[in-house]
């Protein structure tokens, strides 16, 4: 863990712009990715994740979206602080990005040899002949059968689960420090799903590649994270080791999610839904964001709390005046 | 494997092209043309520019095909000759008409905003002139030459590709694929023409073909009312006009290359229609 980060995220905090006024959708993101390392964004949707990923990748609409304040370090480069041209040489190379979509994230009428290759001949100036060399080695990487006969067949011709090994070849071609895969799974069947995952794991360990993994899905992060952060309205609420994670949450949400997950051990029936829905920007409460859906809300809750260490080894953070007050005022 | 899906493919979208015959027929056409076009100094059973005053506004016969104009030059020879420069002015205008339009639609569609409005604004200004009009303006202040008639049908192009363009982008433009690209740091130029154009071909291609019709017969048109190439240079709308003076006496001087035009009209339309139906997914298969 003494090794510098892959990735760096300080006091990240992103806005975006609706109906003329800015509004904080990421709140004082801070986190360390190690080389080697899984680490899980969960939370509901419009919490948030995908936003935070965007904005390491630089790719904010602009007018519409603005990193407010923060810092982005990706291995040694500050990349927060980029022109955007010089953004671009870094996305793709230094850091990669895969999607929910296979299905339409490759360009329909290019050879898939071709896609792989692109990336090469762009960011590392290698000539045609040696990125298809290179292309035919990833694709057999990401473990694409008869990979030979495929470098020249176009993307309609592949399945969900071997386009999104295609995505994943794309975005690691360039050997990045840092892979932001975004519900790579979601679109996928089941069987699908594990396979990826298990590529993406073998990979991993084989390039020490740092993965930020954004999921819905708790059994995604159970089997593949190390850590485990949950976000909510922007804010992050509580950051663990997976194990602790799904041992003792502490934020009230972190609770409500575990309890909405179906699980083998259970019936279906104990599934508890979390009552109403993440509020819009615009009506965002004041303090703590989860507080109207909160069942064990406190008056305190008007004031946002801090994100406090509990436990031993001060790598569990919880944010709520509730379960995790300050040490200061716990004895 | 992969080649016969390929294979397969292919073949369903030739199957689909030639069962609806129009598109085997104005390929015929078309071939047609441009071969007599191409292979005119051997076609050509005299120079299309010898003046034979004997022999002048002869009816056709064995000798002269489709008789005489009235310097006595050979019709047949000068609508072959002709047909090189009417189909190379019709091609080139239309290529940089497509060249630039096309580059100008992809940009305001990609990037939209001020940029979009201020294009499309200026576009919809140019596309409200009649082509006619524009041509017969842009020639007037250029000068009539071949060059220039090639300018200013080039000029009356841009506008439909790049409504086209625009159009396709924008649709283009919001697909997941093209978010892919900038996550892995192409430049926006690179995206534009390297990603988001090879979708827009076959769009693309449909307006050119209907385009070139458009440009042969604006160029026939300029032509017939003196602004295209100086005499005596054959063109099939400078024939046309050649024969007007005696359309009592000769009518087929202006008829045989009117019915010239007409054939690679009818063939270029075919074409078009052709390929749009070949490529539309929801035509009945």
């Amino acid at each position: 863990m003494t090794a510098s980060p892959a990735l760096s995220v300080r006091g990240l905090t992103t806005s975006l712009r609706i109906e003329g006024a800015w509004h904080d959708a990421v709140r004082d993101v801070s986190f360390d990715l190690a080389p080697g390392e899984t680490l899980a964004l969960v939370g509901e949707s419009g919490c948030g994740k995908s936003l935070t990923a965007m904005t390491i990748m630089g790719l904010l609409p602009a007018g519409i979206g603005r990193l407010t304040s923060g810092s982005v370090r990706i291995g040694e480069i500050d990349t927060s602080a980029l022109e955007d041209s010089a953004m671009e040489h870094i996305r793709g190379d230094a850091i990669g990005m895969i999607f929910q979509e296979p299905m339409s994230s490759l360009n329909p009428v290019l050879k898939v040899g071709f896609q792989i290759a692109e990336p090469l001949i762009y960011h590392r100036a290698m000539s045609r002949r040696a990125a298809r060399r290179r292309s035919l080695e990833l694709m057999e990487l990401v473990r694409i059968p008869a990979a030979a006969e495929r470098l020249d067949a176009y993307p309609h011709q592949f399945s969900g689960g071997m386009r999104q090994r295609v995505m994943i070849a794309l975005a690691i071609a360039c050997s990045p420090q840092v892979l932001i895969a975004d519900e790579p799974t979601t679109a996928l069947d089941v069987t699908v799903q594990a396979q990826v995952l298990e590529l993406l794991n073998g990979l991993q360990r084989e390039q020490g590649l740092g993965i930020l993994l954004i999921t819905h899905n708790l059994g995604v992060v159970a089997g593949n994270a190390q850590r485990v952060m949950v976000m909510y309205g922007g804010d992050v609420v509580e950051s663990a080791p997976v194990h602790e994670f799904f041992a003792s949450p502490r934020h009230p949400y972190s609770v409500a999610l575990l309890a909405a997950m179906p699980r083998v051990d259970r019936p279906a029936s104990d599934l508890a839904p979390i009552p109403g829905q993440v509020p819009s920007l615009v009506t965002m409460p004041d303090g703590c964001r989860y507080q109207g859906r909160c069942p064990l809300r406190i008056e305190r809750c008007a004031t946002l709390p801090p994100l406090v260490a509990i436990g031993d080894t001060g790598r569990h953070q919880v944010r709520c005046w509730v379960t995790a007050p300050p040490a200061s005022e716990a004895s | 494997m992969t080649t016969t899906a390929a294979a397969v493919r292919s073949n369903a979208f030739l199957g689909r092209a030639t069962r609806s015959g129009a598109l085997v027929i104005g390929v015929a056409l078309v071939v047609i043309t441009i071969a007599a076009a191409l292979l005119a100094p051997w076609l050509a059973p005299h120079d299309p520019n010898e003046q034979n005053v004997i022999d002048k506004l002869v009816s056709p016969n064995a000798t002269y095909w489709l008789g005489t104009d009235t310097f006595g030059r050979d019709v047949f020879s000068r609508i072959l000759w002709g047909a090189r420069i009417s189909l190379l002015v019709g091609f080139l205008s239309t290529a940089i008409g497509i060249g630039i339009g096309v580059a100008i639609g992809i940009v305001a569609g990609y990037f939209g905003g001020a940029v979009d409005r201020w294009i499309s604004g200026a576009n919809d200004v140019l596309m409200s002139f009649p082509q006619i009009i524009m041509g017969i303006i842009l020639v007037a202040v250029l000068g009539p030459s071949l060059n220039n008639l090639v300018i200013a049908i080039a000029v009356t192009a841009i506008p439909a590709f790049v409504r086209v363009a625009r159009g396709s982008t924008l649709a283009m433009k919001e697909r997941d694929f093209v978010d892919a690209c900038r996550a892995l740091g192409y430049s926006h130029p690179r995206i534009m023409f390297a990603h988001i154009l090879p979708n827009i071909l076959d769009e693309i291609t449909v307006m050119g073909s209907l385009w070139l019709a458009t440009a042969i017969r604006t160029e026939a048109t300029l032509s017939f009312i003196g602004l295209g190439a100086p005499p005596p240079t054959a063109t099939w709308g400078g024939l046309v006009r050649e024969g007007f003076d005696n359309l009592l006496d000769s009518p087929g001087l202006s008829i045989y290359p009117s019915i010239a035009i007409l054939i690679v009209m009818v063939g270029l339309n075919l074409i078009g229609d052709g390929l749009r139906d070949a490529t539309d997914p929801r035509a009945p298969t």
